[in-house]
């Protein structure tokens, strides 16, 4: 790496899976266009660098950063605090950074209660009854942990953020088209999209990308799609009973979960202009319930068995309310 | 751009005054809002000098929105769009906060209410800054009318409209028009002849330059909106040539097959298998009945073609779908008769002696199956006869509405039976309503006549006997509640005052036009007591016993009432319709098919082609069901979105505003 | 009762009225001077279907204790049956801010026809009471620092 007089770029991971740097790496080719075009000056996850580097850096100093991950603790605030003043374009990559994506479903529960699963859970071997701490006494002196906030907060709710790129994780093609339009615009062949766009998407939902064939909704049942016995390949999911975000969800994915015939389940966002993804949801799949008698759709909305996790599956922390009365109660 | 909002708080003299600080609010709202240009109270903002305050403050400070803080925006969103639209702001520039009905007069705490008002103007202001501007939605009519129903309301709407110059297209499902009418013999409380009465209008209709009409026939389709309707009627074959058939009815005085006429002679008599249903049936064509000719059922015969002097019956003839446009629908589709099988402790279908209201309108009709004399299934003459009243009618188990006809047709029954047999007439009520013209002088008439009037509702009628005095009788079984005691009267014919019912598919007919039929059935008119002959579907009228049970002058009344309100509409030539409407942004619609089954009004469509839905705007009655349920946002709703919604939330429920402790 | 704190509390109510029955109701029960709790508010839509989840969600963000939906009675929606589509909405809203942490008795349902201001008005006063007796929701402002705007404690700590 070198001090060449191109423009820096960095990517940081916050509270998310790490399913968004993969998805850099699966451009292909492509990566070598950012590394002709970019310096690389701060990218954990591929290089070694220090948050000291960071601070050092000037103001303004980093054209692009790509900052992916929800902000869970006040180590994701404070990164994030420091990239945006080092950052000219600050773009909030993923699911996880744009609206909360799978960690913001933490935000359903108390953080006692995440402690517990994470440490205690079925899942993890834990005999010792290890339970972490804030700062820890080493034989290298003082250590410090992470301070862990209740709810996890998306990051354009943390610090100003100029673009919101959608997607769990942003499909390679989409990712290919901004880092191309970024260019063009290094080159004075492109303008940048106004502030606060969301990039990287379509501008309308999945149906749209979807080739099934759609008929007039009318739903008795909904169906987890595990229940299904023959799912057909030719009609849209939601017609067959099988609770698909796709009418909701914004486009830009190709409808890659419908084609193969698993539901939309929501990550590429709202559609422009919704305010609450979940609320446009609810109100879309209860309008087509095929009855008028309330126990008969009492009945009906009992296949949904987890609204919650049915709506807001990667936008609760975006949404309305943000988080459960648990989370932020502490109850 | 920064706004520029008139505030106006209305004292309303001491409505609002007396229980909001009235002056205080408008203080407020000039202080909190940057937007607010000015802020006033006024005793009567309703009045004259009230609106000329808005006028000239819009003139004079050119303000771009305004909010009144009154009453009810029932009572004077109009007034106050129409002082707006008067000093050229757009009359949509305009919110109205509610502070007398739903502040002033019902909050005892004067502090909490001027805190209240506050929060509602709030709303208002926020409201009000992200309103559009908005044009009425202009639709030409076209002038031609289609009414369904050739009863006598729809015979008299179709008389109205066609003699104002404008074309009907009148459809009716029987082989004549005439409807329940034609079945009577004499009218209350006047007592002329039914039919005297009603032949010529038909005949009218028959002849008339600007109607067509279309019998034998049922509407298929009906697609569009006010002015600009698209109507499919099915034609159904008649087996009848008309353009040849001159009425001659040879046909059906040499047809050999009989057949019950369960129609207009309500099974009480028969008539051919070629037929017209009456003598002064119109047109007097007659209509072949497939099911129980028996050359369609066997393959032989074919008399009425051999007898046919013009060649008019054809056996190939099949049905024809009929396309029209039209402007406006009046239906008149008229009322089922109650089932009295349905009650069967009265016997109705089991005991012979035992008939209908309408039955005995045949019975007593010189024209009917006796020639009119009312006679029993043996071929006696009636010594005693009961009329029961609200059979059907005002019984829970049934139907809790009163029928409305049955008081004034059961004291005609008593008059014709004791005219015409001399017999004793005993008439069983509940109560006696005569609340027309006329009929309560009827009442006293009938009452002088000697008829016999027991107050309670028959539990039962039997033929058996207790009493050697009941033998060979009918027993009709009842609580006399003036005297307080149970009666037994024996008599030899009883008439059951049978309830009117709405049209066994009434539901679907109103669907059809996208109109709803209420708990009962009855189609809704738009407004009980205001606007009693439209309905929520604009161009859609509805006339006679469709809308609920009524008598002839009622429905002819409503015949032309609704004829009046189509002729205007023609003469306006276009339609105004209110912008509150949704709209589908099509680059955002991804053509999920969510919103296509949730209009009733069928206003959103969905094109293959493009794969997108569409809103038609004059079919959208503006409720905002769909801009509710679009997954994708796509769907907005003008004067009520989103934003506007939003920002009135905020207004009310600012933290500034709480009640006080 | 007489122990319980919320009885001082005096709770934030969002209504919501359909522009033909609920909305006439409050103005007939105005007319009637039938005297209510001021603690509600009302917004008119045209018709309950227009109602949005997410003007509810709004309502509870923007600090409404409870929320009130009306509309015609079923049968009687002036647009035909929209008020059944008002119906599912809400028993799904419901459900889901069940799962939120909103008890099911912060948002009503009342069908109240035009005619029914005695009914509308008895409706207010009920649901502002079983309101005050949850207490206040005071929903976060979450443009406030995180430590003052939730009662957390930091559970990453010694055990």
């Amino acid at each position: 790496m070198s001090t060449n007089g191109k423009p820096k770029f960095s990517m940081y991971w916050a509270a998310s899976c790490g399913g968004c740097e993969i998805s850099v790496l699966n451009i292909h080719e492509k990566i070598l266009e950012v590394d002709a075009n970019f310096e690389v000056v701060f990218w954990p996850v591929a290089m070694d660098s220090k948050y000291k580097d960071l601070e050092a850096m000037e103001d303004n100093s980093i054209l692009l950063t790509l900052f992916n991950g929800g902000i869970r603790n006040d180590e994701n605030e404070e990164i994030a605090r420091l990239l945006r003043k080092k950052t000219q374009i600050m773009v909030a990559f993923g699911s996880c950074a744009t609206e909360g994506g799978i960690p913001g479903l933490g935000n359903l529960g108390t953080m006692k209660s995440i402690f517990d699963t994470a440490y205690f859970g079925v899942s993890t071997e834990n005999p010792e009854q290890i339970y972490p701490k804030t700062s820890f006494e080493s034989q290298f002196g003082q250590l410090h942990l992470p301070k862990m906030y209740p709810v996890l907060r998306t990051l354009d709710q943390v610090v100003p953020v100029d673009y919101f790129m959608p997607g769990c994780p942003p499909e390679p093609h989409q990712i290919g088209a901004v880092i191309d339009l970024v260019i063009q615009v290094l080159n004075g062949k492109a303008e940048l999209p106004p502030k606060g766009s969301v990039i990287g998407a379509g501008t309308s939902t999945v149906c749209d990308e979807c080739k099934r064939t759609r008929t007039e909704k009318k739903i008795k049942k909904f169906m987890r799609i595990q229940d299904v016995e023959r799912i057909d390949p030719e009609i849209c999911l939601f017609d067959q009973g099988i609770p698909c975000n796709g009418p909701a969800t914004s486009s830009g994915c190709d409808a890659r979960c419908p084609a193969v015939g698993a539901q939309c389940i929501g990550c590429y966002g709202p559609a422009g202009g919704v305010i609450d993804y979940g609320a446009r949801l609810m109100s879309a799949f209860a309008s087509v319930i095929d009855s008028n008698d309330p126990d008969e759709i009492e009945s009906i909305l009992e296949s949904i068995p987890d609204p919650a996790g049915q709506f807001y599956r990667f936008n609760l922390a975006k949404s309305l309310l943000r988080s459960s009365k648990y989370a932020w109660k502490g109850e | 751009m920064g706004e520029k909002i008139g505030v106006y708080v209305c004292h309303c003299g001491s409505n609002i005054a007396g229980v909001v600080d009235v002056e205080e609010v408008a203080r407020w709202a000039k202080e909190k809002f940057p937007e607010v240009t000015v802020s006033r109270d006024y005793k009567f903002m309703c009045s004259s000098p009230g609106q000329e305050l808005i006028e000239n403050d819009i003139k004079d400070l050119g303000l771009t929105r305004v909010v009144v803080a009154a009453c009810s925006p029932h009572l004077h969103e109009k007034t106050f769009r129409g002082a707006c639209q008067r000093a050229g702001l757009n009359p949509y520039f305009f919110e109205m906060a509610s502070i007398r009905e739903q502040v002033a007069w019902v909050t005892k705490d004067k502090l909490q209410a001027t805190i209240k008002s506050k929060a509602l103007v709030d709303g208002a202001i926020r409201r009000v800054i992200n309103h559009e501007s908005l044009e009425p939605i202009k639709v030409d009519i076209t002038a031609d009318t289609l009414i369904v129903g050739g009863g006598v309301a729809g015979i008299q709407a179709a008389l109205e409209i066609a003699d104002s110059g404008s074309h009907v297209i009148l459809v009716e499902r029987e082989p004549s028009i005439g409807g329940h009418m034609a079945q009577f013999d004499k009218t209350f409380p006047t007592l002329d002849c039914s039919a005297c009465i009603l032949t010529p209008k038909m005949f009218d209709i028959g002849n008339h330059p600007n109607i067509t009409l279309l019998t034998w026939s049922e509407v298929e389709s009906v697609d569009g909106y006010v002015g600009n309707f698209e109507i499919k009627i099915r034609k159904k074959a008649r087996m009848v040539i008309e353009d040849l058939c001159t009425g001659c009815l040879v046909c059906q005085e040499k047809c050999p097959k009989r057949v019950i006429d369960d129609v207009y002679e309500v099974g009480m008599a028969k008539r051919k298998a070629i037929y017209v249903p009456f003598p002064q049936a119109v047109p007097n064509k007659p209509v072949l009945d497939t099911e129980n000719c028996t050359f369609f059922q066997t393959g032989k015969c074919q008399v009425c073609q051999k007898v046919c002097p013009t060649g008019a019956i054809d056996y190939e003839q099949k049905d024809q779908l009929l396309e029209f446009k039209v402007g406006n629908i009046i239906l008149a589709t008229g009322y089922d008769l109650f089932d009295a099988r349905r009650i069967p402790q009265y016997g109705y279908g089991k005991l012979p002696n035992v008939i209908t209201s309408l039955e005995f309108e045949r019975l007593t009709n010189a024209s009917g199956p006796t020639n009119g004399e009312i006679l029993l299934a043996d071929g006696r003459k009636p010594e005693t006869i009961a009329v029961v009243h609200c059979v059907g009618s005002r019984d829970k188990n049934y139907n809790e509405y009163c029928s409305s006809i049955c008081c004034m047709q059961s004291l005609k029954f008593a008059h014709l039976a004791r005219e015409k047999t001399g017999a004793q007439v005993y008439n069983f009520y509940i109560d006696i309503r005569t609340p027309q013209k006329d009929y309560e002088e009827f009442y006293n008439r009938i009452l002088d006549e000697g008829t016999l009037f027991i107050r309670g509702k028959v539990g039962e009628i039997t033929n058996i006997p207790r009493t050697a005095e009941e033998e060979g009788k009918l027993i009709v079984q009842a609580f006399d509640t003036l005297a307080g005691i149970q009666r037994r009267i024996p008599v030899d014919l009883v008439i059951l005052s049978a309830a009117l019912e709405p049209r066994s598919d009434s539901v679907e007919v109103g669907k059809l036009f996208g109109i709803a039929c209420g708990a009962q059935g009855w189609m809704i008119e738009r407004h009980p007591k205001l606007d009693p002959v439209a309905t929520m579907t604009e161009g859609v009228f509805i006339a006679g016993c469709a809308q609920g049970p009524k008598d002839i002058p009622a429905s002819v009344s409503q015949g032309a009432a609704a004829a009046a309100r189509v002729i205007s509409k023609i003469q306006q030539g276009q339609v105004l319709l209110e912008p509150i409407r949704a709209s589908i942004d099509e680059n955002r619609c991804s053509g999920c098919r969510i919103c296509n089954n949730l209009c009733p009004f069928t206003a959103i469509t969905f094109d293959e082609i493009k794969e997108v839905s569409s809103v038609n705007v004059a079919l959208c009655q503006g409720c905002g069901t769909c801009v509710a349920a679009c997954p994708a946002g796509a769907i907005s709703g003008t004067h009520y979105s989103d934003k506007q919604i939003l920002s009135q939330i905020e207004g009310i429920l600012d933290p500034a505003l709480q009640l006080s402790k | 009762m007489s122990d319980n704190p919320n009885n001082q509390f005096e709770p934030l109510i969002l209504g919501f009225t359909c522009n033909w029955c609920s909305y006439r109701a409050a103005d007939n029960a105005g007319l009637a001077r039938l005297k209510y709790p001021p603690n509600i508010r009302l917004i008119r839509l045209m018709c309950s279907g227009r109602l949005d989840p997410q003007f509810i969600l709004k309502g509870f963000a923007e600090g409404a204790d409870g929320v009130l939906v009306t509309g015609c009675h079923p049968g009687d929606c002036h647009y035909v049956e929209q008020n059944y589509k008002t119906m599912r909405r809400f028993k799904l809203l419901h459900k889901t801010l069940d799962q939120m942490g909103v008890k099911r008795g912060r948002l009503k349902l009342v069908w109240a026809s035009a005619a029914e201001g005695m009914i509308l008005a008895n409706e207010i006063e009920k649901f502002v009471e079983e309101v005050r007796q949850l207490g206040p929701l005071n929903w976060p402002k979450w443009d406030k620092p995180l430590e003052v705007v939730a009662d957390y404690e930091v559970v990453v700590e010694e055990k």
